[in-house]
């Protein structure tokens, strides 16, 4: 009788956790799939991040929910008309993804997003603010790099850059595609370690590429 | 047993057994509908974002009691407890708009706020070297805002008919004596910080905050930077000098320090440009500093910054009272500043500001007569000519402690109270044509305490509310200066402020030591009105003041015929309409700011015979300020146009039969008129990962070669009178600036995207 009630309370924590585990699969693959026709309409993006912070919350030891919250609040910032409304927004994105990175440190997606959301700072007033979050941003990237050399996604944001930067200042096209083709290089060789870790930007680098060649 | 298993175990296989749906409106306390807000159910994934009307629905598992959690950016969060049962359940949830520096009214009355981080500033830290007539000095380009002065005759700011000494300077709340290079005849002298030490400047034209004093006038408020985006090592050439610095950032970037030295000599710019004196000693200058900083743990900052320079020059022109004779000045100063800043957060809303500062000035003046050989003019019986011949030597020590303490209350409201203390000791050695020597010392423990409370009523109406408490033991007397603020924003975004005030301050060194009798503090009253409206690269504003001046100190000359204090009988008023407007977008890549000045004032103070309109005072004033950055040639052009009506002169005279002073001749000097141009040259603009980077400045003062006439000087003995005039029509300064180890290209783009 011991043994059964023994055999019977492992059995129901193995299935418990699975359970658990299958519902933050199901839920994050969900909001996953989502994301991408979310780019149309911004206030869908604030409404996944919304999803993902929530998944995170409950989870508390998960670093991706966290991770897409603060990417899909920082994204939403930079698709902002106003610009003047990105620095609540980066700073709401900040603290997700402080969390992200408690949990899951020297993280080089991690640092990525730092990045972005150090590039939405400036967007209020570049004229003014380059100096701080523009060096912020790019060394963050340089530091993404260095933590994980296989992933595409800094040189992607590198390219993203200084394809909207004027070619009088190092930026335009040509130097965008170089960048922009060693984020592509990457990208067909990158592997996420799991269907729900980061693995977004190709689509766009290879449209900016496209543009490029145009 | 095997039942109860099966109960558990069914339990976690039909997760969906019995959804309820919750759902509702969010909505503000105006019943206006929030989109976007969260809503979510405590420790669960369940949850959704209100719609574009404020609605929201979601469906759940979860059961019995539990809290759902209501976020939105801007608003306060909500959490309300609701028992799920078997139900479906409605909320409606109203969230209250949070009160924050984005949406907030600002107190502006009376000021100008440079600075990159805060929203609403009119300028920003790069304008002050950017504005053409500014010549890389702090208040040379606030001497194109509306409010002050075009005073070429002396340094310092002259505010709404106020004088320079009643305009005060402060480096981290500590006050700075002898911001500027000691005075020469004549000339008005360049301050002695260079304006990238700081990251933001108030610029306040009156009404400012409790926590400052002693300034009748003006307070200019500098706040100093923070740590440095990199380690980096600049070089400075130019036609002046020459300069190196270094500014290092640790590892951790948590701490910095940095150290510069600068040589200046301006005997090459003298030998190209004919200087109406004769600079036989031209004018040099050594100067040093060091900082640190560190930043604390809770986000506070330690901050050190420390300054010497030493600095001489001797000139010569023809003395006004003789046909043959030449007045030869020469002054030699060393100066020494040192200022610790320690700012903290104690948590729970609190915060506090302390610091120490302690500064050193040592002038040593000779003023003789000298024949066209240059040899001295020996007197031995005392007339006109020979009191002209004397060696002055002042000594000066000052020392600050300073403590601000501020408490957050909710939103923005906050509390804020300190106190400061200033010592000053002032010995000044005046050694007659005799050979008599005359010592004085003044020395002044200055206390005050202060306290100050922003009051938001909602984020459209906000009051600033403050009170000063000063006693200063020169005269042993106490005064009391309330302060209040008021400001109001419209529907539009425009805004109104209004700001009161009592202003006192001490009697200025030179007029002191006071004889004998009882000596009180000078008072100011201010009343601003102002109406601002900042949008889409856009300013507009425009401010009415009126400032009057009671107790003001008059003067009587005492037995060495030096004017002294004596009494608090003068008085006076200003009255005034200012106009700014700055427009970044109207023209594409053009940047251009107009101010107007009127100004209406007459005082009796010192020896004015009445009440007079004070010789530094323009009725009108106007200044156009114009910047544009060529890309492709990767220069900026800085333009900038003064204009001020004529300013009244007198000679006072001292009749003795009248025991009094007499206005002996009076004019008023032709209208002000200054174009000045410069020029940013980058050559390195656009070079990716270049590690140095170059800048070339050039710019020229009076490009028209007006005619430029400050004042008048009158002879002492003989019957004549002298235009004050600047030392050469037209300067012109050219300089390379090279730094290493930081990209600033990206800096430039960026400035001029």
């Amino acid at each position: 009788m011991k043994k059964l009630l023994f055999v019977s309370i492992l059995m129901l924590s193995a299935f418990f956790t699975m359970a658990q585990s299958a519902k933050y699969n199901a839920a994050m693959t969900g909001n996953l799939a989502a994301i991408d026709s979310s780019f149309k309409n911004p206030a869908n993006l604030l409404s996944l991040a919304n999803n993902f912070e929530r998944i995170a919350t409950a989870e508390k030891s998960q670093w991706l929910p966290y991770y897409y919250a603060a990417y899909l609040q920082v994204m939403y910032g930079m698709m902002l008309e106003d610009k003047s409304g990105c620095d609540a927004i980066a700073e709401k994105a900040t603290a997700l993804i402080s969390k992200a990175d408690s949990l899951s440190p020297k993280n080089s997606e991690i640092s990525a997003i730092k990045s972005m959301i150090a590039t939405c700072h400036m967007l209020v007033n570049p004229m003014q603010r380059y100096m701080e979050y523009g060096m912020e941003a790019s060394s963050l990237l340089e530091q993404a790099k260095t933590e994980d050399p296989n992933n595409p996604r800094p040189y992607f944001l590198i390219g993203q850059t200084l394809r909207y930067t004027p070619e009088n200042f190092g930026g335009g096209c040509q130097s965008a595609s170089e960048q922009l083709q060693i984020a592509m290089t990457k990208f067909k060789a990158f592997q996420p370690a799991s269907a729900l870790h980061p693995n977004w930007g190709m689509q766009r680098a290879q449209m900016l590429l496209d543009e490029c060649k145009k | 047993m095997k039942f109860l298993i099966t109960v558990l175990l069914s339990s976690f296989l039909f997760p969906v057994f019995g959804q309820i749906n919750l759902k509702g409106k969010i909505t503000d306390n105006k019943n206006k509908p929030l989109p976007g807000a969260s809503v979510s159910l405590k420790n669960s994934y369940d949850g959704a974002t209100s719609d574009s009307l404020g609605n929201f629905s979601f469906s759940t598992t979860e059961k019995g009691a539990q809290i759902v959690e209501i976020t939105l950016m801007g608003y306060g969060a909500v959490s309300r407890p609701v028992s799920i049962g078997n139900e479906a359940i409605s909320l409606n949830i109203s969230l209250k708009e949070l009160i924050t520096e984005l949406n907030a009214v600002t107190i502006t009355a009376g000021s100008f706020e440079a600075s990159d981080k805060k929203k609403g500033t009119v300028l920003s830290s790069l304008d002050i070297v950017t504005t053409a007539s500014a010549n890389g000095d702090i208040t040379g380009a606030l001497k194109t805002l509306p409010g002050t002065q075009q005073v070429g005759e002396s340094e310092g700011l002259f505010v709404r008919g106020g004088t320079a000494t009643e305009s005060k300077i402060f480096i981290d709340g500590n006050l700075v004596n002898n911001f500027f290079y000691s005075s020469l005849p004549g000339l008005a002298t360049r301050g002695r910080f260079n304006p990238f030490l700081f990251k933001g400047t108030v610029f306040s034209a009156g009404g400012y905050s409790a926590l400052y004093g002693q300034a009748l006038s003006a307070a200019l408020i500098l706040e100093s930077n923070d740590l440095p985006e990199r380690t980096e090592a600049d070089l400075s050439l130019s036609v002046l000098g020459i300069g190196g610095g270094i500014q290092k950032l640790a590892k951790d970037k948590k701490s910095s320090w940095g150290i510069s030295y600068n040589y200046t000599n301006l005997a090459l710019a003298f030998a190209v440009i004919k200087q109406k004196q004769d600079f036989y000693k031209t004018p040099t200058y050594h100067q040093g500093d060091a900082n640190f900083r560190i930043k604390t743990k809770h986000g506070g900052f330690l901050k050190y910054y420390g300054y010497a320079s030493w600095n001489q020059t001797a000139l010569r022109s023809p003395d006004i009272d003789s046909t043959s004779l030449q007045n030869s000045f020469g002054i030699e100063n060393l100066n020494t500043y040192q200022n610790l800043n320690w700012k903290e957060n104690f948590g729970r809303g609190w915060k506090f500001n302390t610091g120490i500062s302690f500064s050193t000035n040592k002038d040593q003046i000779e003023n003789e007569l000298q024949d066209a050989d240059y040899n001295k003019q020996v007197f031995t019986s005392p007339s006109g000519y020979a009191f002209k011949n004397f060696d002055l030597v002042n000594k000066a020590w000052y020392g600050q402690a300073r403590i601000v303490l501020e408490k957050r209350l909710g939103g923005l409201n906050a509390v804020r109270f300190g106190a400061d203390h200033f010592y000053s000791n002032e010995k000044s050695s005046y050694t007659l044509y005799t050979g008599a020597k005359y010592n004085e010392t003044v020395e002044d423990n200055l206390t005050a305490a202060f306290a100050e409370t922003d009051f938001y009523i909602t984020k459209d109406i906000a009051a600033k509310l403050g009170g000063r408490l000063e006693h200063s033991t020169l005269m042993d007397k106490w005064n009391i200066a309330p302060r209040a603020s008021l400001a109001y924003k419209f529907k539009d975004n425009s805004q109104a402020s209004f700001a009161y005030g009592i202003f006192y301050q001490n009697p200025e060194r030179k007029y002191l030591p006071a004889p004998t009798g009882q000596l009180d503090f000078a008072k100011a009253s201010h009343y601003i009105l102002q109406y601002q409206r900042l949008n889409n690269q856009r300013t507009f504003r425009t401010e009415l003041f009126y400032k009057q001046y009671d107790q003001l100190f008059k003067t009587l000359p005492n037995s060495n015929g030096r004017e002294v204090a004596t009494n608090n009988n003068g008085n006076g008023y200003a009255r005034g309409i200012e106009l700014f407007w700055r427009d970044k977008k109207s023209l594409k890549d053009v940047d251009y700011w107009i101010s107007y000045s009127y100004l209406d004032t007459k005082r009796d103070y010192l020896n004015f015979p009445g009440s007079m309109r004070p010789s530094f005072a323009a009725k009108h004033t106007a200044s156009f300020v114009v910047k544009k950055f060529v890309l492709p040639w990767k220069t900026g052009f800085n333009a900038s146009y003064n204009f001020a009506t004529g300013r009244p002169y007198y000679q006072l005279k001292y009749d003795n039969s009248q025991a009094k002073y007499v206005v002996a001749d009076a004019g008023e000097t032709i209208n002000y008129n200054n174009l000045s141009f410069s020029l940013n040259y980058l050559p390195n603009l656009g070079k990716t990962n270049k590690k140095t980077f170059l800048v070339w400045v050039l710019s020229v003062s009076n490009v028209l070669g007006q005619n430029q006439v400050y004042g008048y000087n009158y002879a002492g003995i003989a019957n004549r009178k002298e235009a004050i005039t600047p030392p050469s029509k037209r300067f012109v300064y050219l300089g390379c600036f090279l730094s290493f180890g930081i990209d600033r290209t990206q800096d430039a783009i960026n400035n001029n995207l």
